[in-house]
């Protein structure tokens, strides 16, 4: 059991290191604002998988990793995830019975309600907001739902993550 | 597996929302502390050298392809790149001879003057990380830290002028801010005759914006910007970029001119780190910049009349 469980907690790990190299890979300047959530799309995974290990907790700290790497204002995207892993996590029940495409629309506003709060704070620092710029990673980050969605349940499955 | 976690579940819930308060609650409190202090550099930069793995691991490809690029090269290509920079050598040693005189030159005169003389900076040359950090802002990372000896405020330039600056220092890696942010602003001047503005990044790709020129201002496209060295962050002299367009609009009292940045933004991998000079106080300012706010000063006073 105990073994069983930590093998589960390494796949978790391994899977949030490959999304902060995603969320860090160079991308040429124009195709930068259309960078999927990485991080996000995997909290909510498995917020939704297995809400009772991955939550409002793990959530902060994936944010505050993203806001180092990012040379943000350091609370910004803990602040963003941790309310986004509280309501996949309150929800996880009606949007894991949807069909994957469905799941898709939730995670569209939920990455959105993420870019908010990011763009929230950064007004209130004083930040130029840009336009409708900030949604495009929201847009991404729906149609690339089903495969992250797909490789992660497989992943999960493997390794017995439960 | 479908049993177990219905349980908890009920007894969790309010745990759940007192955490979230609890995390909530713990993001302001580092968000408004971190804006309003420096108390938690420290922390940001032991934070940073935790996660500089995640760097390197992103970087590596990059810094594979041109290893190879550089070490699988033919004897023959080396011989003759070695050549043309010897040559390229012979040129700049002979060019740097006559400057060497001019400084000393400049120098005497400056003393002539009661001026104070002009100090050399110095130099580090730093290797930029190929990460990506935040897209609405413009930073770089760079492979050099305090340890190195790269403090806050360095200034960040390429052979063909000023980038940057350092804003961010953890012990191998630091960040500088480009002077194409949104939230940069960058003292300059017109080379051609000396009038002084404010450079502000736009958030754009190589684009600059002068803020506050009255419409009546001589400026031209193709003008070129040098650092003015006000503020004392930005060594003086260096250059900045060339005015591309200029919108005058008489409706509005100011002229919207934007400045496309010299130096290669985002695409060198190598930069040199300027000390920022330690400037004395007013005095010396004053005295220094007497002779060019003339030149600036009355071209500004034309056509305010």
């Amino acid at each position: 059991m105990s073994f069983a469980k930590h093998n589960g907690g390494w796949t978790i790990a391994i899977s949030f290191l490959i999304a902060f190299l995603l969320a860090e890979l160079p991308l040429p300047v124009w195709a930068a604002i259309w960078r999927p959530a990485w991080v996000a799309m995997v909290l909510i995974y498995w917020c939704l998988a297995i809400p009772e290990r991955v939550g409002v907790g793990i959530g902060w700290l994936a944010g505050l990793t993203l806001d180092v790497l990012g040379g943000n204002l350091l609370g910004q995207h803990a602040l963003g995830l941790c309310i986004l892993a509280f309501i996949a996590g309150r929800f996880h029940q009606p949007i894991r019975v949807l069909p994957i495409w469905q799941q898709g629309i939730g995670i569209f506003w939920l990455i959105t309600l993420y870019q908010l709060v990011i763009l929230w704070t950064n007004g209130i620092q004083g930040r130029p907001i840009p336009n409708w710029a900030y949604l495009s990673s929201a847009l991404t980050s729906t149609m690339l739902w089903p495969w992250v969605f797909v490789v992660l349940r497989d992943m999960r499955r493997k390794y017995r993550v439960t | 597996m479908i049993i177990k976690p219905a349980q908890p579940l009920f007894v969790r819930h309010p745990s759940a929302k007192a955490r979230l308060i609890v995390f909530v609650l713990l993001s302001l409190v580092l968000m408004i502390s971190d804006h309003y202090g420096k108390y938690l550099d420290t922390a940001r930069g032991a934070l940073l050298a935790v996660v500089l793995p995640l760097r390197y691991a992103v970087d590596l490809p990059v810094r594979i392809v041109s290893w190879a690029g550089t070490n699988l090269v033919s004897h023959s290509s080396l011989i003759a790149e070695n050549d043309r920079l010897h040559r390229q050598h012979f040129l700049d040693r002979t060019q740097l001879g006559k400057l060497a005189d001019l400084e000393a030159e400049n120098n005497r005169l400056r003393k002539l003057l009661g001026t104070s003389e002009k100090v050399r900076e110095q130099g580090l040359i730093a290797g930029l990380m190929a990460v990506d950090m935040d897209p609405f802002s413009r930073r770089v990372v760079l492979d050099k830290g305090a340890r190195d000896g790269v403090a806050p405020g360095y200034s960040l330039i390429d052979t063909e002028g000023i980038m940057g600056q350092v804003v961010e220092v953890g012990l191998f890696s630091s960040t500088a801010l480009l002077i194409t942010d949104p939230s940069h602003a960058l003292p300059v001047q017109i080379n051609r005759n000396g009038f002084r503005s404010i450079a502000l990044g736009t958030g754009i790709q190589d684009l600059l914006e002068l803020s506050h020129i009255p419409n009546s201002v001589e400026i031209h496209i193709g003008d070129t910007l040098v650092t003015s060295g006000l503020g004392g962050r930005f060594p003086a002299g260096y250059p900045v970029g060339t005015v591309t367009s200029i919108e005058r609009n008489n409706s509005q009292s100011f002229a919207k001119i934007l400045v496309k940045p010299n130096a290669q933004l985002e695409r060198n991998r190598e930069v040199l780190l300027v000390n920022p000079v330690p400037r004395t106080p007013v005095k010396d300012t004053l005295a220094e910049d007497t002779p060019t706010e003339d030149a600036g000063e009355t071209k500004m006073a034309i056509p305010e009349i």
